[in-house]
């Protein structure tokens, strides 16, 4: 597929006829330099844009043709997204923050809150539920998204540079539940920058200037695991 | 997401700035407050004067002579000669005029009065001893004119509260004294409760005097300067203004209505009159509170404009998520209309409580309008959705990526 963006004057390719695919239980880390077309790619994986030539089907539905209300749906219902910048709603707590995506696809409010409270105490913040967000370490903010990206149990998580804006430690711990995650069945797509915080993925695809540079296993997987109380 | 969530959460969000929710809140809270308070004020005005005018006499009809149109010039009302004693006694001596259960002859006139030291200009009313009863006068002291008082033309007079001040001085005893009226004198025999009212309607600067002395001995006349007719009931008003004037018609040989040499006036018409107006008034003065109000609400959209944009970042996520566009849209209405809503129910309290003080200030009645109230709080949530719904629309159409990138 291919993402061109256009102005007036100029014509920029963001995307040229990439191609690839996914599995089901993957870990891909998609990498690269700023502007190399890492980022459109994550906004077309996460069904926030459309791609303008070419398709993208996810977890069986053809995604070109929705909507935006469509789109909505698709995202609610089969991706679940980490950010770079955490994107919690600001002075709420963490319980409310994990409930949102359930509340937008009409959960019961006390399955809702079952739900929100069996998710933040696998990323271990049981005792953090009633905390807002700005009474958070970054690494404890991060863990609430992931925590929110799984509460409707995605087809997809997709992590973009959620290692970002973490300490090294905090983020060897989020990494380590992605890993966990995965193992569990999860399809992970990560977005970074970063080599060693790749390397945790089973698999990385290389982009450049728009086109896949390299995609491929040839690398060992650094695999980290957490001890019963969280910590690494 | 149901809607009660969706309050509950825009609950939450104006509470997260307050002094900024509190300043856009107080625009309506003004416009909502000065429409009420300038509506109830103009309520409870019409209301005084009603009841001023009913003060007068209940279900009153005047008959008054003049009218009269002659080579094309309309002769003014009262400045006529038409109307007579007979006719008075006529009217009521009529088997076809059923509505009507008094008449009133009298003469109306201004004239100087006065004492050994001071004097006074006030209205002279010659009456016969129904006048009290077709309008309502109360006697104070002393008694009002009688049968015998007319038949005998008698010299004597009753005045109102407001002469007695102006000619003897407050709480003076003026009955047994003497007054004069051009050249006759006449023996005070009562005074009248005061009536209250001020200017046209004043009841208390009058002086009563019988109607023959009035016509004979003070102002040298055979005519009536007016008929006052009590009808039986408020419903007989229109029947007893159609029974009198066919029958004077008559009585007078007029063929054509159009050229009739008196002229009939139900109070209703009066009333009619002067709430049209007050109310143009009442209307008036709304009209530019309301204006203040339209400002109220530009407030209300600049502040979700404002809020929209520092917002994108949270918009974004929130559709990212999965929030539909129309959840967006309810959500930011939700919030303009819980804003224009509470400054709504907090402007009629200002409201009613800026008339209940200007109604002590100027002893006006108060009035208190449900209909108002209610009419408020609709408007108020009215101009929530009206200047809610751009800032709405805008946030609901955000792109989630670009929202999202927003710093």
């Amino acid at each position: 597929m291919s993402k061109i963006y256009k102005t007036d004057v100029l014509e920029t390719v963001a995307l040229n006829d990439v191609s690839f695919e996914i599995k089901k239980g993957e870990f891909v880390a998609i990498m690269g330099p700023s502007g190399s077309g890492k980022s459109t790619l994550m906004h077309i994986l996460g069904a926030l844009d459309k791609p303008t030539k070419g398709t993208y089907i996810l977890d069986g539905e053809n995604v070109e043709k929705l909507s935006d209300d469509e789109l909505a749906d698709i995202r609610n219902r089969k991706i679940g997204f980490v950010f770079q910048a955490y994107n919690l709603l600001p002075r709420t707590t963490t319980v409310k923050n994990v409930m949102l995506p359930m509340s937008y696809a009409g959960v019961p409010v006390k399955e809702r809150e079952e739900r929100a409270v069996k998710f933040l105490k696998m990323v271990g913040l049981g005792d953090r539920l009633h905390h807002t967000s700005n009474q958070l370490s970054g690494g404890q903010q991060q863990r609430v998204a992931i925590a929110r990206s799984l509460v409707m149990n995605p087809a997809l998580l997709l992590a973009d540079e959620p290692t970002g804006n973490i300490a090294t430690a905090q983020a060897e711990e989020i990494m380590a539940i992605f890993q966990e995650l995965n193992d569990e069945g999860h399809t992970i797509v990560m977005i970074t920058h970063e080599p060693d915080i790749a390397e945790h993925a089973k698999r990385i695809i290389h982009i450049r200037d728009g086109k896949i540079a390299e995609d491929g296993n040839g690398h060992k997987q650094r695999v980290i695991k957490r001890k019963k109380d969280g910590t690494i | 997401m149901e809607l009660f969530e969706q309050i509950q959460e825009s609950l939450g969000m104006l509470t997260l700035n307050k002094t900024r929710t509190g300043l856009a809140i107080l625009g309506i809270v003004i416009g909502i407050g000065s429409v009420i308070a300038l509506l109830s004020l103009g309520q409870a005005t019409q209301q005084q004067i009603q009841a001023q005018i009913q003060g007068l006499g209940a279900n009153l009809v005047t008959v008054q002579p003049g009218a009269v149109n002659q080579g094309g010039v309309r002769g003014a009302i009262g400045g006529n000669t038409s109307l007579t004693l007979d006719d008075a006694t006529a009217i009521s001596g009529s088997g076809e005029i059923t509505a009507i259960q008094n008449v009133s002859p009298e003469v109306q006139r201004r004239a100087q009065v006065t004492t050994g030291k001071s004097n006074t200009n006030t209205q002279i009313v010659g009456v016969t001893p129904v006048y009290a009863e077709v309008h309502n006068i109360a006697i104070d002291s002393g008694s009002f004119i009688s049968e015998r008082d007319v038949e005998a033309v008698n010299k004597v007079a009753v005045v109102g509260p407001q002469v007695v001040s102006d000619l003897f001085g407050d709480n003076a005893d003026p009955i047994g004294q003497t007054i004069r009226i051009g050249s006759q004198t006449l023996t005070i025999i009562g005074v009248t409760q005061s009536k209250g009212g001020s200017g046209f309607f004043n009841q208390d600067d009058i002086i009563f005097v019988p109607l023959s002395t009035a016509q004979k001995q003070l102002f040298g006349i055979d005519y009536l300067t007016s008929i006052a007719l009590e009808a039986k009931s408020s419903n007989l008003m229109t029947d007893a203004q159609n029974q009198v004037g066919y029958f004077l018609l008559a009585r007078h040989k007029i063929s054509d209505p159009s050229l009739a040499d008196f002229t009939i006036t139900s109070q209703q018409d009066i009333i009619n009159t002067v709430s049209a107006t007050t109310g143009t008034f009442t209307a008036l003065l709304s009209g530019i509170a309301a204006i203040s109000l339209l400002v109220g609400g530009i407030g209300i959209m600049n502040i979700m404009l404002v809020t929209v944009t520092e917002r994108t970042r949270e918009i974004g996520l929130r559709k990212a998520l999965g929030a539909k566009k129309r959840t967006i849209t309810t959500q930011f209405l939700i919030e303009s209309i819980i804003l224009t809503f509470i400054g709504g129910v907090a402007g009629v309290v200002l409201g009613i409580s800026i008339s209940f003080v200007l109604s002590k200030l100027l002893s006006t009645p108060f009035a208190l309008s449900l209909g108002s109230m209610l009419l408020a709080s609709a408007v108020s949530i009215g101009i929530g959705v009206l200047f809610g719904w751009y800032p709405a629309r805008r946030a609901s159409n955000l792109q989630p990526i670009e929202a999202l990138r927003y710093e």
